[in-house]
């Protein structure tokens, strides 16, 4: 799973050398300007979520957004979503943990969304596409999107 | 090489601050290095591999093929499509912009390319599937149906905020970032 994405660039890499081998180099050099071109950016976000990541313990979220803990809970939860940003394959399991925790449902729903939907940090890459404006309506939308997921899962999930 | 230092300056900036750091508290400088550390190798994963695809992509799939499918003429399909492609993608939200970038240049619609990065951002295939085992299916399939039609509606909305001048230096902007 890890080394998937690999194995089917590397895949098409070597279909596309055996097929062309001078549209494959012009391929990579593309790859390459395409990724020196936002390295800057890439790697001083990369550096702010790990600083992110060491400071917010999981007990404390936890504790924050626990099921008792109201719309005060889904504000919280939305916020810490929006600034943090942390790979799939660690927050689901990091949510489970919460769950076990005490964390509400709806709570976690509105934390999941923005997590997913919402990247503070990352805004300075997303901008170079897209523009400031765009790229803050939609963090904006995303971030409200949030509250519907989080009260739908709050009316839907608990009850099921 | 003073124009490389020049680029990367916020980078030069945030390392001399996590060195301090490490100076002043140490066990939080290690922690936060060995979280670094963690997630370039994360990085390195999922980074090079997009743009290796991106490269191919562009160099590939011509142009006419991408505005018949995800063009301005390509109504629900298009839709459909655009959710399929970022559904199926993987790797964090980042990743998305330059495949956009590279969608744009072809000639996709706009509205696609928001509704692509929409299900990039939240209903990718291999994270449902985790969400599933994880928080359970209620939690999961709810989510997957609440924001499918959440991403559209904010595709069309921003869409609507955006006026054609804006999108047309955008399209003319994706050109000067993957040539």
């Amino acid at each position: 799973m890890d080394y998937a994405l690999y194995i089917i660039a590397l895949t098409l890499l070597g279909i596309s050398f055996f097929k062309n081998k001078m549209k494959t180099k012009q391929a990579l050099k593309k790859a390459w300007k395409a990724f020196e071109n936002i390295l800057p950016e890439f790697l001083v976000v990369i550096a702010l979520v790990s600083f992110l990541l060491a400071v917010v313990e999981p007990a404390f979220i936890a504790q924050v957004i626990g099921s008792e803990s109201g719309w005060t809970g889904v504000i919280l939860a939305t916020l810490i979503g929006a600034v943090t940003l942390i790979p799939g394959f660690v927050a689901f399991p990091t949510a489970a943990l919460l769950l076990q925790g005490g964390a509400g449902y709806m709570q976690l729903g509105a934390f999941i969304s923005t997590l997913m939907m919402v990247g503070i940090v990352t805004l300075p890459i997303e901008q170079k596409y897209f523009g400031l404006k765009l790229a803050m309506y939609r963090n904006g939308f995303a971030f409200l999107f949030s509250f519907l997921v989080a009260y739908t899962i709050g009316m839907v999930v608990p009850n099921l | 090489m003073k124009k490389i230092l020049l680029r990367y300056k916020a980078f030069v900036a945030v390392s001399s601050l996590f060195i301090l750091l490490l100076i002043y508290n140490y066990a939080l400088g290690l922690k936060v290095l060995t979280i670094t550390a963690y997630s370039f190798k994360e990085m390195l994963l999922v980074i090079p591999p997009i743009f290796i695809l991106l490269g191919l992509l562009d160099v590939w799939i011509p142009k006419e093929t991408m505005v018949k499918h995800l063009g301005p003429n390509s109504g629900f399909k298009g839709i459909l499509l655009s959710f399929f492609l970022g559904s199926a993608a993987s790797g964090p939200l980042y990743g998305a912009f330059p495949v956009a970038a590279v969608l744009m240049k072809k000639g996709a619609k706009f509205s696609n390319i928001l509704i692509f990065i929409g299900a990039w951002s939240t209903t990718k295939i291999p994270m449902f599937l985790f969400e599933l085992t994880s928080l359970g299916a209620p939690f999961a399939i709810t989510r997957l149906l609440i924001n499918i039609p959440g991403i559209i509606i904010i595709a069309y909305a921003l869409e609507k905020v955006s006026s054609k001048a804006e999108i047309a230096e955008l399209y003319s902007n994706a050109k000067k970032y993957s040539d």
